[in-house]
């Protein structure tokens, strides 16, 4: 038997070494275990400073003794190269076991053993631990606000609907696989509107859009025969002439019946709310913001002084106020300023405020990108012909966008993680649910469960964003 | 029309105060091959970087195919479709394939249909030989790999003339040869190129006539063998002495 000395540990007496650390280390983390769990305290003999520190000591020493390079013992390597590679390290690995230990307890007697959810009233949570009735009673509400209970299959039908056509990429035939970018670009997008103004909203604006539909439906019809040299053009002239023809001209009375009869019951914005509505303005203010911010980054870079220093003057005076201020104003002032018939929607607003508000950070992140491409991809790209908007769609934007993925999808995160501040023109998605349930005198005292309630559903929406656009980033990464 | 495809007059250039092309006058006809040598700052890459206007002149003119290059924009995608570049450091669309790096132009900027784009790409990276690379990305690829598909990528918009901005510059010597056969075989197939380069083999073997440029200035131009036979100037001399 070689000699040993505990202060170097060696191959040598590799087994000694071992068995003395392992049983240190699961002396220690056992003490700190106990202590936690069952509130025992095997040490507590000893003076009290000691009794603190002896779990750590201990492990400490027991780290030490398997600290052995190349020990041959695959498991052992591996503790040692990821948490245990030198003395400072291994304070610290025992340090996060210990406090994740000691803070076990607490999180899980709150959360689910003292934790209530049976019954329908504030009576049954008199433990210690979270009252999740009082999510369960107002669950409904936390989901869908102040919306009618019977009509609440509208939203959950749209939104059904609405994630299954989203998914409809994962499905897509070869065939159909180039015409996806305009499919989630332009008409998702305009379906998903449909959905929400049809069937969430409904109403007499169900009806006025009506023409529109019959518009579109028959001018599509007519478009098969018209040659294509001029379908831009068609496209553009005849529904929107078909539109005002049916609605001032013709039908009018007709169609007014009709819209009466067939129209669903009308639910004002304002009644809209929970986390429906989180989803509803997360998804409009993702939609626009991008492509607005994608224009007014190419605009800053632009060589037209108009447009380079609108541009300029609409990041820049978006970046510098505050959401809060904007939302207050778009509620507030922006009315003021339309003549007095015009009446644009309080959800509506909003939906622009957070988008332009949004888009001026999102075109800093994408002007960032751009500036990372060298000169040679435009001098190539000029030099086989292209125009500005060629180069860029071709080109440079594809490059661009990919490097600024992560700072994108940073936006985003932050937009919908902003959306609570509607509170302040009276919507109330989650957060804004949840803060008129606590003032709710039946349901005093259970804000801390409504918050954690939303933080779970934030964190699982957010998460679900920075994987996906880490899969993107995967998806479009090429060498360089 | 003259068959001269590129008239250079009277042209002057200045980036601020400091004027990098002086005095320019420089008439290529269809067909020639012309190397342009100089010392490094010496205005030869600004030169060629004028002629499809990825430089702008401020004095002078400068006609290329008939086409004045003015500040009119309105056709200069069309002239710079006509003329064909090769960079020193290669600038192949990294996010595209070997494949797609060629095809793009053609198909976006002619409006070619992308099977005869792709027949023509695959017939024209066979020319430099890689078209066993074709699906690759640039970034797999060597660089004298990459050059060669750069060659390629200007060769599939059918340019009138080839400019080559310092091709071999920023090669491992090994790979350059690779670069220079595909060029010499272009210059017998009959292209008008311009070639900025320091491979004085290369100008050699396939020069019609070789321009020495020092300080924004065309100092000499001469028939290829007499250029380097009987240099006239003590600039050129001085300067053939030390790369030769």
């Amino acid at each position: 038997m070689n000699k040993l000395n505990f202060l170097q540990p060696d191959k040598n007496n590799l087994n000694t070494y071992l068995y003395t650390g392992v049983i240190l280390v699961a002396l220690s983390i056992f003490i700190v275990f106990l202590n936690s769990f069952f509130n025992k305290d095997i040490i507590s003999f000893l003076p009290g400073s000691i009794s603190f520190f002896l779990p750590l000591i201990l492990g400490f020493i027991g780290l030490h003794l398997i600290r052995i390079d190349y020990s041959g013992l695959k498991f052992l390597d591996k503790v040692n190269k990821n948490i245990n590679t030198n003395n400072f390290n291994a304070f610290l690995s025992l340090l996060i076991v210990f406090v994740i230990i000691k803070s076990l307890p607490p999180l899980l007697s709150w959360f689910i053993l003292d934790a209530n959810i049976a019954g329908d009233s504030k009576d049954v949570c008199t433990g210690s631990g979270a009252c999740w009735t009082y999510i369960k009673i107002w669950f409904n509400r936390f989901m869908y606000g102040m919306y009618p209970n019977a009509e609440q299959w509208r939203i959950n039908l749209s939104f059904i609907a609405l994630a299954f056509l989203g998914t409809i990429g994962f499905f897509a035939t070869e065939k159909f696989k180039k015409y996806l970018t305009l499919y989630y670009v332009v008409v998702y997008p305009v379906i998903a509107f449909f959905f929400i103004f049809f069937f969430i909203s409904g109403g007499p604006i169900f009806f006025d859009f009506s023409y529109g539909i019959i518009a579109a439906v028959i001018s599509i019809i007519i478009g098969f025969f018209i040659p294509s040299k001029f379908k831009m053009y068609y496209f553009i002239i005849v529904p929107i002439t078909l539109y005002i023809l049916l609605k001032y001209v013709f039908f009018y009375e007709e169609l007014i019946e009709l819209g009466k009869l067939e129209a669903l019951e009308w639910v004002e914005t304002g009644a809209w709310g929970g986390l429906s509505l989180t989803f509803i303005v997360s998804f409009f203010c993702l939609i626009f913001c991008f492509p607005i911010g994608l224009f007014l980054s190419l605009g800053r870079r632009s060589d037209f002084p108009i447009i380079k220093y609108f541009s300029i003057g609409m990041i820049e005076f978006w970046r510098g106020v505050p959401l809060i201020t904007v939302l207050f104003m778009s509620s507030v002032m922006f009315p003021m300023f339309l003549p007095e018939d015009m009446f644009i929607d309080k959800l509506v607003r909003v939906i622009i405020a957070i988008s332009l508000f949004e888009a001026a950070y999102v075109a800093e992140v994408i002007r960032g990108g751009l500036q990372a491409l060298p000169r040679g991809q435009y001098d190539a790209a000029k030099s086989l012909g292209m125009g500005y908007w060629k180069m860029h769609i071709l080109v440079i934007l594809p490059q661009a966008l990919k490097l600024v993925i992560p700072g994108i999808a940073n936006t985003f995160l932050a937009l919908v993680k902003d959306t609570p501040l509607i509170f302040v023109v009276g919507l109330l998605e989650i957060v804004g649910m949840l803060n008129l349930a606590k003032t709710n005198p039946e349901w005093l005292g259970f804000a801390m469960e409504g918050y954690v309630f939303a933080s779970v559903l934030f964190f699982i929406i957010c998460y679900a964003m920075s994987k996906y656009s880490y899969n993107l980033e995967q998806k479009y990464k090429t060498e360089r | 029309m003259s068959d001269k495809i590129i008239q250079i007059t009277e042209m002057n250039k200045w980036f601020g105060d400091f004027q990098v092309l002086k005095n320019i006058n420089l008439e290529v006809e269809k067909n020639k091959k012309i190397v342009v040598c100089g010392p490094s700052g010496s205005g030869k890459s600004t030169l060629i970087r004028c002629i499809n206007r990825l430089e702008e002149h401020q004095q002078g003119s400068i006609i290329v195919d008939g086409n004045e290059l003015t500040e009119d924009t309105k056709d200069i995608e069309k002239i710079r479709a006509e003329v064909g570049m090769v960079f020193q450091q290669f600038n192949l669309f990294p996010h595209l394939s070997i494949l797609d790096n060629c095809t793009l132009a053609p198909i976006w900027v002619k409006k070619m249909p992308k099977k005869e784009a792709e027949n023509l790409a695959l017939q024209h990276l066979e020319k430099v030989q890689i078209a066993d690379q074709a699906n690759k990305y640039p970034g797999q690829l060597s660089g004298g790999q990459q050059q060669r598909c750069a060659i390629a990528r200007a060769l599939c918009m059918e340019p009138k003339i080839m400019l080559f901005d310092e091709p071999t510059s920023a090669l491992d010597p090994e790979m350059i040869k690779e670069v220079l056969d595909a060029m010499v075989n272009l210059a017998k197939a009959g292209m008008t190129m311009i070639v900025v380069t320091h491979e004085m083999g290369f100008a050699k073997e396939v020069a019609d006539e070789v321009i020495f440029m020092d300080e924004g200035m065309i100092v000499e131009r001469a028939e290829t063998k007499e250029f380097f036979a009987n240099p006239k100037s003590d600039r050129t001399k001085l300067f053939l002495s030390q790369i030769l």
